[in-house]
């Protein structure tokens, strides 16, 4: 396995696992309320529609020429996976409140709770449409994220085993604990999605205008520690930044007494 | 219409996300590579510090929306 294909794998792994732990507390919340029928039958039918999304798009994609296909492919993987990282650095520097999975969870029963029942062909449809959302719409990032990695790397394949092997991992976890992986280090694991999103969309945009990386494939590892050291280093900043910030507004507090 | 403006909007939250500088920033980085390599300039260092400089101008614009 090249190093490129093995970040592929990791990186639609880590995405997946991800999503899969966020739409994971969303069908646990619905099923310990409501009943499991209908919102497993929601979250195999959102599973089936995000693999139908990768089976139609995956071919049409693959037909581009490489360079343009790199290009498209690279840039729009680079926008979405510094989206991520900006996220995730917010949130490790204090910036932004950390994901609280056991709080959401909380929160989607008590909805879940309060709503009416509506049960038509043996189906209850808050529980169904509440789970379906849950799963297709965190879904739909990892099925992009194996969209756009697979066809860039000629392999599909290999990328949605990457996202299955999160997929059970997940479902396995969520079936043993029957409770919100509250424990999963959410953030962290996205840190590393985004670095790896955007290593591979500057790898790729930057190929498709033509240039030779120094190094070929192998610049993917030197792109990835370069990004994360300087993420780091933006981290740190902001983490100094707000101590500065809070400390300035206890002395300000302190001589307003 | 307002199908398509939701489908449009969903999209746009979906890939361009919470700041359009960085979409801007990284279609403006790869014109001045694309640029650069028609000048013979094999500018491949060029993207990796844009897109540092990119996150870190967007993260300190979100600090500042807080104050």
């Amino acid at each position: 396995m090249t190093t490129s294909a093995v970040i592929l794998v990791l990186s639609t792994f880590l995405a997946c696992a991800v999503e899969g732990v966020e739409a994971l507390t969303v069908v646990l919340a619905v099923g310990v309320t409501r009943g499991w029928r209908s919102p497993l039958i929601a979250a195999g039918a959102a599973t089936l529609a995000l693999a139908a999304l990768i089976i139609i798009f995956g071919p049409a994609l693959s037909l581009l020429p490489i360079d343009a296909l790199r290009l498209v492919v690279g840039t729009v993987l680079l926008i979405f996976g510094m989206g991520w990282l900006r996220k995730a650095i917010l949130r490790a520097s204090g910036y932004k409140a950390l994901r609280d999975e056991a709080a959401l969870y909380n929160k989607q029963i008590e909805q879940a709770r309060t709503a009416g029942t509506e049960v038509r062909a043996g189906m209850d449809w808050y529980a169904f449409t509440l789970a379906f959302k849950g799963v297709f719409l965190e879904g739909l990032e990892v099925a992009f994220i194996v969209l756009t990695f697979g066809t860039s790397q000629h392999s599909i394949p290999l990328a949605s085993l990457g996202a299955v092997l999160a997929l059970l991992a997940v479902v396995i976890a969520g079936a043993l604990v029957h409770q919100p992986l509250s424990r999963v280090p959410e953030n962290t694991l996205k840190f590393s999605v985004g670095l790896m999103l955007s290593a591979f969309g500057i790898f790729w945009s930057v190929e498709g205008t033509g240039i030779a990386w120094p190094g070929a494939d192998l610049s993917i590892l030197g792109i990835l520690v370069f990004l994360t050291l300087a993420s780091l280093g933006i981290v740190t900043m902001l983490r100094r930044m707000r101590e500065r910030q809070t400390l300035t507004t206890a002395g300000a507090a302190g001589m307003g007494r | 219409m307002t199908f398509i403006k939701n489908f449009l909007l969903f999209w746009y939250d979906f890939i361009v996300g919470d700041d359009w500088v960085i979409a801007v920033g990284v279609v403006l980085a790869l014109i001045i590579t694309s640029l650069l390599v028609r000048s013979q300039i094999n500018a491949w260092w060029l993207m990796p510090l844009a897109v540092i400089v990119l996150l870190a101008i967007s993260v300190l614009r979100e600090t500042r929306k807080g104050h």
